[in-house]
């Protein structure tokens, strides 16, 4: 549910809340009406064509270190049924 | 043929077709001449028959026809004329044969610009001169306004195989490698970008092209190729999903060795598709025994369109006819049958 | 891409994968319910099963406006656009949802009715502005993700002084749906299933926040994490529900960061807040009546509410006999429990809401994992899931 990606904010069009965005390389233009203060090279979270949130950077990175967190015991090298070392 | 049949040229820059040049009058007959003719010309079209006239060789000869429907009619990359010479020829070069005739039936709205009509055969012409087909004969029709979606082209193409060369869906067999010959989703995404209410910037273009040149090197690599067929409406995994029922057994892909554009991916995220369903026009799935696939592989990267081919699987025994992929994550799933044409979703 | 390729990295999804199995207690499973039909996706699509221990499983709820949706609403969409000369717009997903007398919106627009698919309620701005002879109607669905670009229309219409815009409002609410499945007689009672702990939407979250949550933690004691889309995430988010169910914990904790935060999105919240109001019930397909689940166009806002405009009866329908989707969209049954499923009921002929769209429960089980063998690559063995004679 709720099929939503990250796009950078390339283009601002603050009179009418519009912003182009893009994903990659694909460029499209959306809605900025929900958010507040959004910049060029923002990142936002777009959904059926609105920005419904920023996307925190630092929180972004500090989310992948912990899933890198933990400490693996030693007999947990491929001790589980599926996985694949 | 008399010089001066018409008392005026077409007005091929604001003119439109009407009913009259589907009627079977002089009018028609000048659509034809100054359309069709001109840019198709060769030996036998111009012989102005209702038949084409050819020598057959001995041996064995293969057909296939195809109805072209598309829309938008120009897209980033091609056009309906080009598609319907490239997809006919590729279904054709498919079993093995060397392509050699095409037929071209035209369905045109009442009120169609003529300028549209011409650049379309015009880049019919070039396409089938590019393959080395022919366009040997064709037939027009108009219709009123409202009941065409513009332009409707059907195509059929006959070619020849070369002996000892047996390629079929039903071939595929347990340990057969299975490759592709480039990006998949290209065309796909090229026409959605295009459509309206789905507006996005892209530099995606179709990959619609003939790969009758391709084949033929390939098939005199290795003529025991088992498996050709192009991914194109439903994409790559609808058409494994074919090959696999035919063939009575199961496949297993690598998602991580399928070549997808990085356009492609992000056009596909925007809209919630799977790449692995979308259209391709020119591109094609080779299924062969596991011990050609390196001589075939670099075949393809050496011609210009395989540049990026690439082993993405095997046939494996599956009575159930799954196809199977283990993800970029590292997990396993199926790669169904779609119900029918993926659509963009919100959910 | 940014922020999507670093959350599905093979080598942390296999460290995950260990530091789960580490941390189970051998002892027990964990029923872990994943609410949003994106998770559902996320789960089979990236085949997160195959990295889990045996004894962490994935109950599938109904986290999905389109399967939710009950086929009156659906009926009333179609009557709408075929009896008036309307368009009417729609997310791509409804368009093959199947209403009563096998009719769809698909099938509708075959037989000639204006259905338009569109990406956002601007595009059915747009198509009002360019044809203000026409009625144009747009179908709202959805959470509360989908429901602020709802209201930013309707106000932007309202605006512009747009005569032809309306919307035929189906937004409905998840803490709502949480709620009655929890206090279903099988979850609370009969114990036939326990839904040990849940991953919160993601995107939901996102415009709520994770206050909403706290009631549920304290209510019926069981932790909620709210989880991101992406599988790691979704990994993150099963070993963080683990930890809080070894502790003995059920607090509301938040693995998506980046974009959930306890507060949300509160100028959304207002904008919904000043365009919606609460109806007292409303019907979920599968659930039945739902108190206070779902939102209506205020008053000053009328003249864009289609219920409003156009006449739109209350339509019945019921449910095929022998559909399971009330239990399954608990977690009490599994799609294969269910007679029809895989026999009459298939994703080219769903029967019931869990088959109708792909996040349903009985579609991406259908889709992505009726029937696995030894993997590709390394050649592991991967478990089997038979498909049970119907």
């Amino acid at each position: 549910m709720c099929l939503a990606i990250p796009a950078r904010i390339v283009a601002i069009e603050d009179t009418i809340d519009m912003a182009t965005v893009t994903l990659g390389n694909v460029k499209k233009e959306i809605s900025i009406a929900l958010i507040d203060d959004a910049k060029i090279d923002d990142y936002v979270l777009l959904h059926v064509g609105y920005a419904l949130h920023k996307i925190s950077e630092e929180e972004a990175a500090r989310t992948l270190e912990i899933f890198d967190e933990v400490e693996l015991m030693e007999e947990f090298t491929g001790e589980t049924s599926e996985v694949k070392s | 043929m008399v010089a001066k049949r018409f008392p005026m040229k077409l007005d091929l820059k604001k003119g439109k077709v009407e009913m009259v040049h589907g009627s079977g009058g002089r009018a028609m007959a000048q659509l034809i001449e100054e359309i069709f003719v001109k840019h198709f010309s060769n030996e036998l079209l111009d012989q102005g028959n209702d038949q084409a006239l050819f020598k057959v060789t001995a041996g064995r000869m293969v057909m296939s026809c195809d109805g072209h429907v598309i829309s938008p009619l120009f897209f980033p990359g091609g056009d309906i004329g080009s598609l319907s010479v490239h997809g006919t020829v590729n279904d054709v070069a498919m079993s093995g044969a060397k392509p050699l005739y095409l037929s071209a039936g035209f369905i045109i709205e009442e009120g169609y610009p003529l300028a549209d009509l011409n650049r379309i055969v015009e880049s019919m012409a070039v396409a089938a001169k590019k393959a080395g087909v022919m366009v040997v004969t064709g037939d027009t029709k108009v219709v009123e306004r409202g009941k065409g979606d513009g332009v409707f082209i059907t195509t059929t193409g006959v070619g020849v195989v070369p002996e000892g060369v047996f390629i079929s869906g039903d071939k595929a067999q347990d340990g057969d490698a299975i490759l592709v010959s480039g990006t998949m989703g290209d065309h796909g995404v090229a026409i959605m970008s295009s459509r309206e209410g789905l507006e996005f910037e892209t530099e995606i273009l179709s990959d619609s092209a003939a790969l009758n040149g391709l084949i033929t090197q390939m098939v005199e690599a290795v003529p025991d190729i088992h498996c050709l067929r192009d991914p194109t409406r439903g994409g790559l995994a609808t058409t494994l999903n074919e090959i696999a029922q035919q063939s009575g057994v199961g496949i297993q892909l690598i998602e991580d060795d399928v070549p997808v554009h990085e356009d492609v991916k992000a056009a596909c995220e925007l809209l919630g598709l799977d790449p692995m369903y979308v259209a391709n026009e020119g591109k094609l799935i080779c299924i062969c025994a596991p011990q050609h696939a390196e001589t075939l592989l670099n075949i393809m990267k050496s011609h210009a369109y395989g540049k990026n081919a690439a082993i993405v699987g095997k046939v494996v025994e599956d009575e159930h006819g799954f196809v199977q992929m283990e993800t970029t994550f590292g997990g396993s799933r199926i790669v169904d049958w779609l119900a029918g044409e993926q659509l963009p979703r919100i959910c | 891409m940014k922020y999507i390729d670093e959350f599905r990295d093979g080598k942390l999804a296999r460290k995950l994968s260990k530091a789960i199995a580490q941390e189970v207690d051998k002892g027990r499973t964990y029923n872990l319910m994943e609410f949003c039909g994106g998770h559902t996706h996320a789960i089979f699509r990236y085949g997160i099963q195959d990295l889990m221990p045996d004894n962490v499983k994935f109950v599938h709820g109904p986290g999905c406006p389109v399967c939710v949706l009950p086929i009156g609403r659906i009926d009333n969409a179609i009557a709408l656009v075929e009896e008036n000369d309307a368009i009417l717009c729609t997310y791509g997903d409804m368009m093959r949802v199947p209403a009563s007398g096998r009719k769809s919106l698909l099938k509708a627009k075959a037989a000639g009715a204006d259905v338009r698919m569109v990406y956002s309620t601007q595009d059915a701005l747009k198509l009002a502005r360019e044809f203000p002879d026409k009625e144009v109607i747009f179908f709202a669905i959805g959470f509360e993700t989908t429901t602020p670009p709802t209201a930013v229309a309707i106000k932007q219409a309202k605006v512009e002084g747009l005569k032809n815009f309306t919307v035929f409002c189906n937004h409905v609410l998840t803490p709502a749906a949480i709620q009655h499945i929890l206090q279903s007689p099988e979850v609370r009672e009969m114990g036939a299933v326990s839904i040990d702990g849940f991953f919160g939407p993601s995107h939901v979250s996102s415009v709520i926040g994770t206050e909403p949550y706290e009631f549920f933690t304290e209510e019926f004691q069981r932790p909620v994490v709210i989880a991101g889309f992406e599988p790691l995430d979704v990994m993150q988010s099963a070993l963080m529900l683990i930890r809080q169910l070894n502790e003995g914990r059920s607090e509301v904790e938040n693995e998506y960061t980046r974009v959930v935060t306890r507060e949300g999105n509160l100028k959304a919240q207002a904008l919904v807040a000043e365009v919606f109001e609460l109806r007292r019930e409303f019907e979920w397909r599968g659930l039945g009546m739902v108190p206070y689940s779902a939102l209506s166009i205020k008053e000053e806002f009328a003249e864009f509410d289609a219920e409003v405009r156009f006449s739109v009866p209350k339509i019945v329908a019921y449910d095929v006999k022998g559909c399971e989707c009330p239990s399954i969209l608990r977690g009490v049954k599994k799609p294969t429990d269910c007679k029809l499923f895989g026999t009459i009921c298939t994703p080219e002929n769903p029967m019931g809401s869990c088959m109708v769209s792909s996040e349903g429960a009985c579609a991406a089980y259908w889709s992505y994992g009726r029937f696995r063998q030894p993997d590709a690559k390394s050649g592991a063995k991967v478990i089997k899931i038979e498909k049970e004679a119907a």
